[in-house]
């Protein structure tokens, strides 16, 4: 059952809320490095000052491919919040990231270029993990559907604690975090100046902007998922997860893109595959 | 509403200076300085940055670099000439291959003095440039792609071979 309200709420409130967490990841990393760090709305301002530029593409088609970025992320998030199917939500999300991918392809630069193939390698790495998670919410709950599993007496995590630890590791992939910011990154960090965001400017880098602030709600929101029989736990929980997330940020290195696809792999083969094989065994086969 | 001043983002360019004044451009990011609490973030990228800091003096080798990095930067967008040897040439303005400071190439808006320009003064130069970058986004002010004459003059001054 599609709840249109909470779908709106989402498109409402998850740039402002999604702008908010961005500030204060950037405070929390200012102090984490000894900075006094910008106010928490300088993502607000930065927008607001991306859209004051001109907007400098090399062509027309990047544009559309950025609008497309914007509109199927909040597709996706949207879905999600109006309890929809999470193997829906899932291919939405690898839709919307593909488009970013096409949008980097379309301007003829090598910059652009090698930030699309990492951009495609991430989405590799994360995959897997990401379908063994909607795969295990099923088992647990035997429903794919967000609604049924938010609003679930079943402890999801305690059935779930590996690919719980598996989510975990591919959100840093997804929220663009070291280790694994090998396509482009945030605050003042560059590898291959800027991956797939080098070629875009003004507009819709800001577009671009906002869409990863819905990214970040719809993936908070994918944690909580895992702790839905208790909405207290799972807000605390969430927080958790995303400070331990900015920690992870600022105590490591950018790894090679090899290691980062080699071991989200096998973290998804190791942690989520024997968790789901032992959920079946102790549910006495396939139910 | 103007964000512009909230949000600048430099890019840096290093022309033949010795370091000196890139090193306190680097000094401004350390946590002593955290140029980042205005905002200012240091990108890698011509096509996200608002405002063009260039250390050292323009020379045949990095002529082109300049010109190309100015003209991929979108409107509003200033220039900044940090260190004496971007202001003028200094001490090298009389070498041969020295063309002088940075306004011989590209409009510059803010000269940052100093031998090497220290960080306050460089931060000073930064927010100067913010009300030049403000002033240029009310007036709707686009920068003209700028072509460098002098090099296809150089060009011709050559022996033909004597190069290659």
């Amino acid at each position: 059952m599609i709840n249109i309200v909470w779908g709106i709420v989402f498109v409402l409130l998850a740039p402002v809320i999604g702008g908010l967490v961005a500030g204060i990841d950037r405070k929390i990393t200012a102090r984490m490095q000894g900075r006094v760090g910008p106010s928490i709305l300088q993502p607000f301002y930065d927008v607001g000052k991306l859209f004051e530029k001109e907007q400098a593409v090399v062509n027309e088609t990047q544009i559309f491919y950025a609008i497309c970025y914007f509109i199927f992320m909040i597709f996706t998030g949207a879905l999600f919040f109006a309890s929809g199917d999470l193997l829906l939500v899932v291919f939405a999300l690898t839709l919307a990231q593909i488009f970013l991918v096409l949008g980097a392809f379309s301007a003829n630069s090598p910059y652009s270029y090698v930030g699309a193939e990492r951009e495609l390698l991430q989405i590799m790495a994360y995959e897997p993990m990401v379908i063994i998670t909607a795969v295990g919410m099923y088992v647990a709950t035997k429903s794919f559907n967000v609604g049924d599993i938010a609003t679930t007496t079943v402890p999801i995590v305690l059935l779930l604690p590996g690919i719980f630890l598996g989510f975990l590791y591919v959100l840093t992939i997804k929220l663009r975090k070291s280790p694994f910011d090998i396509s482009t990154s945030h605050h003042a960090h560059q590898e291959i100046v800027k991956g797939v965001t080098t070629e875009f400017s003004g507009p819709s880098l800001g577009l671009i902007e906002i869409t990863h602030w819905y990214e970040t709600i719809f993936l908070l929101g994918f944690v909580y998922l895992f702790f839905g029989f208790n909405p207290l736990i799972g807000v605390v929980a969430v927080i958790i997860v995303y400070l331990l997330e900015i920690l992870i940020d600022n105590t490591n290195a950018r790894v090679k893109w090899q290691l980062a696809v080699k071991s989200s792999w096998l973290i998804a083969i190791i942690v989520g595959v024997v968790n789901l094989a032992a959920l079946y065994f102790l549910a006495g086969g396939v139910p | 509403m103007t964000y512009l001043a909230k949000s600048p983002w430099i890019i840096h360019y290093d022309a033949s200076s010795c370091n000196g004044c890139d090193i306190e451009i680097l000094a401004c990011l350390t946590p002593m300085y955290d140029v980042e609490r205005f905002g200012i973030i240091n990108t890698g990228n011509p096509k996200h940055a608002d405002i063009f800091v260039v250390t050292g003096s323009v020379n045949e080798q990095n002529r082109e670099v300049i010109l190309n990095i100015y003209n991929q930067m979108p409107d509003p967008k200033v220039a900044v000439a940090v260190g004496i040897c971007a202001t003028s040439g200094g001490v090298f303005r009389e070498c041969y291959n020295v063309a002088g400071g940075i306004d011989k190439l590209i409009p510059v808006d803010v000269y940052v003095m100093g031998c090497a320009a220290r960080p306050e003064s460089i931060i000073d130069g930064i927010v100067t440039a913010l009300g030049i970058l403000e002033k240029k986004r009310s007036e709707g002010a686009s920068a003209p792609v700028v072509t460098d004459h002098h090099m296809n003059k150089e060009h011709h001054k050559h022996a033909e071979g004597g190069v290659q």
